[in-house]
């Protein structure tokens, strides 16, 4: 049995509540925690991280488990870090993803700070992953049981130290498994509709937030392609995505997709399937889960983007921080601003942000 | 876990608990009712009056009973100033900011849907409300004064009498919310001297869910609650019996326990007070050095989320609470410490401690040597979040 405090952040869905009881069962003294998030003037209700509904929901299962259950105040941090980062990665032409910022900066840092400030030894999440200490003591942190379910991607940016004081209690069962828990722990098993919107976007388009929120950034240029050819006029770089085929605007013999955007002279880069694919991509920020490369060039599986396959690959180390990827076959999506995060089998080696 | 939040509800006490219980079970009839089993229900009401009207030193029919304080301050704000308004054309409110919202939001209310006017009184950086401050403002045309006994928040205790003095010599009616003055304050409406106050049970080791309003003979006053003829015609529905009973025998405990309950809790609550200000730096008393309720200290302290060292004191086995109650992680400065001219950074790190029977001085000082600690952990997390 386990005597230790350990901070369970609630959600109100059935993975964090599944993750709580759990940890109750093993022995934990349990504390339910949920962040307040920034959103938007008067779209509070909509936030889908935090509403009021969602503040009901966590509140009923920490009842229901008898455990404490508290909401700590993180609006300001949150605006300043994870949406300015959205913001600002917009601003540089890139499509950001502030899951990963979130990650890091509130859940594994003022997260954790303040269940550490309760005497807590460890953050407990309802994320599908898994950690595991090696026989030299270093904690590895490892995709999840259920494949499709997997969540270790926004994980990337864990370090050894904040792996220590993390637990995963879902990483080991799958989804059904989850849910037949949640019966048998006479939990509420409602799941909210899958979605991959931002929390602060309020179930809204992204486009329609930053043409409130960020104006300046969104201005009108050329379409172009490859080969330097003006095709249409774009409303603003951040409207688009790596991949885009629809809402183009440009009449052509076939279809055309969103290769590139160039900052530099505000034009978005089109072509056909055939140009889509990418087979050498660069990653910067890269961060090691086991503190260190495995090497200075090793194969690895790569993952660019949440709901990629895996695609092998040649992971080659610039520096510390910088590392090319060569794939055995061209990929398609490649996406300045998401992240690449390499796989050896179950294990996550690291990731960083593709440029 | 130790409970240092007595201002926001206490236990029922045994003795309290034991009178009600007949009342639910063999007694359960309708005072309303003809028969026998409605007889025996009115006579535990007509006595419940009669020990609280004695309390108070006052009619028995002066009684009215509620389902809470908020429900007594509602009454008799809206139904005094509709009376007045019907009666004589006074269309003004005289309140203010350090008000229960029980009392200032009914006031807003009544400004935005019935046509009256409300003057906010100034109070002083104690939250004290002057009787030259009322002087100033009330005239023919005020309706109804209404001037908590003492605050819930800061604990300041105003001072009633002279309000109520300045109020008649102008023939105003004046209306005074004693929900949290009265477990430890002498509610003697003669010598008071108001004409309407406000009291609810569950401050005062009674249950939740009733309260009274002591309405002075010949007050006019419009019932907010309409329906049958219960409570003199003031306040319809069938009379919730045991509650009622629990709570004429809550106060008849109260007021012939006052000094006693007194005498235990200011000792302990100076004794905090004292290693607050010393131990801990950039922290203030709130509220009236002095003349506040004896169970209850508040402070501001610069710099630190009050809502977080709630957390941080619950986690550590604590029980407190803080001016602006608010679970939802979303921190307002109150509209009370807001009127005290509190700067926001100060306002927004409000912690309140109050004491009750079950406060011993173990409590205190495990809590004394708990709380500086969680408090620069809290400034600590707060650099954090505004990095």
């Amino acid at each position: 049995m386990n005597t230790d405090k350990v901070v369970v952040a609630m959600s109100g869905g059935v993975d964090s509540s599944v993750a709580a009881a759990l940890l109750e069962q093993q022995g934990y003294e349990v504390i339910g925690m949920m962040l307040r998030l920034w959103s938007e003037a008067g779209r509070e209700d909509s936030n889908r991280c935090c509403t009021p509904d969602a503040m009901t929901q966590a509140r009923r299962v920490a009842a229901l488990l008898d455990i404490p259950f508290y909401v700590v105040d993180a609006k300001e941090i949150f605006r300043s870090t994870v949406v300015q980062y959205f913001l600002d990665g917009y601003a540089q032409g890139v499509t950001p993803n502030p899951c990963l910022i979130c990650n890091r900066a509130i859940r594994w840092d003022f997260m954790l700070d303040h269940a550490l400030a309760l005497g807590a030894e460890f953050l407990a999440t309802g994320h599908y992953a898994r950690k595991m200490k090696d026989e030299s003591g270093k904690m590895k942190l490892l995709r999840a049981v259920d494949a499709s379910k997997d969540q270790s991607y926004v994980l990337h940016g864990l370090t050894q130290e904040k792996l220590a004081k993390t637990l995963f209690p879902i990483g080991d069962y799958p989804k059904s498994e989850v849910r037949r828990l949640a019966e048998s722990f006479g939990l509420p098993t409602a799941t909210r509709a899958d979605s991959q919107d931002l929390c602060f976007l309020a179930g809204e388009d992204y486009r329609e937030f930053l043409r409130r929120n960020a104006p300046g950034i969104c201005k009108p240029g050329p379409i172009v392609s490859r080969d330097g050819q003006v095709l249409g006029e774009h409303q603003g770089l951040a409207y688009y995505t790596i991949g885009q085929r629809k809402g183009l605007g440009i009449a052509s013999s076939q279809p055309l997709y969103v290769l590139a955007k160039e900052l530099a002279t505000n034009s978005l880069i089109v072509g056909r399937e055939a140009e889509l694919g990418r087979s050498e991509l660069a990653a910067e920020d890269v961060n090691w889960i086991a503190g260190e490369p495995p090497s200075t060039s090793f194969r690895a599986q790569v993952k660019i983007r949440y709901t990629a396959s895996d695609a092998p690959a040649e992971v080659r180390l610039m520096n510390g921080q910088q590392a090319r990827i060569r794939f055995d076959t061209p990929q398609r999506g490649v996406t300045p601003g998401q992240a690449a995060v390499f796989y050896a089998g179950e294990v996550l080696l690291g990731g960083g942000i593709i440029v | 876990m130790i409970y240092l939040d007595y201002a926001a509800t206490t236990p029922v006490a045994p003795r309290v608990l034991d009178a009600m219980l007949p009342y639910f079970r063999e007694d359960f009839g309708n005072p309303s009712s003809v028969h026998r089993y409605g007889q025996r229900a009115e006579a535990a009401l007509d006595s419940a009056r009669e020990t609280v009207a004695s309390a108070l030193n006052c009619r028995p029919d002066e009684v009215i009973f509620t389902s809470c304080g908020s429900e007594s301050d509602n009454l008799a704000l809206r139904g005094a100033a509709l009376a007045m308004q019907e009666k004589t054309g006074a269309n003004w409110i005289l309140t203010s900011r350090a008000e229960h919202h029980a009392v200032s939001k009914t006031a807003e209310q009544l400004e935005k849907h019935y046509g009256f006017q409300v003057e906010w009184l100034n109070v002083d950086e104690s939250g004290m409300v002057h009787p030259e401050t009322v002087e100033e403002a009330v005239c023919h045309e005020t309706a109804i004064v209404s001037v908590m006994y003492a605050n819930n928040e800061i604990g300041t205790i105003n001072p009633i009498r002279e309000i109520a003095e300045v109020c008649h010599e102008h023939g105003v009616l004046f209306h005074t919310d004693a929900v949290q003055a009265a477990a430890y304050l002498p509610v003697d409406v003669d010598s008071l001297g108001v004409d309407m106050l406000s009291l609810g049970a569950h401050k005062f080791y009674g249950p939740k869910g009733v309260g009274a309003l002591y309405v002075r003979k010949g007050t006019p006053l419009v019932p907010s609650q309409t329906g049958g003829g219960q409570e003199f015609q003031l306040r319809a529905g069938t009379q919730n019996v045991p509650y009622i009973v629990g709570f004429a025998e809550a106060f008849r405990l109260t007021n012939e326990e006052r000094e006693e309950r007194t005498a235990h809790v200011k000792p302990l609550r100076d004794r905090i007070v004292g290693t607050v200000l010393e131990e801990i730096p950039n922290v203030r008393l709130t509220g009236h050095p002095i003349n506040r309720l004896p169970n209850h200290c508040s402070f501001a302290l610069e710099g630190v989320d009050g809502n977080l060292l709630l957390t941080l004191l619950d986690a550590a086995g604590f029980a407190c609470s803080s001016g602006s109650a608010c679970k939802t992680g979303n921190p307002e400065p109150s509209d009370v410490l807001t009127s005290l001219g509190l700067p926001r950074v100060w306002a927004l790190g409000s912690l309140r401690v109050t004491l009750g029977v079950g406060t011993t001085i173990a409590d205190v000082d495990a809590f004394s040597k708990t709380l500086p600690p969680l408090v620069e952990k809290a400034r600590i997390l707060a650099t954090d979040k505004n990095r």
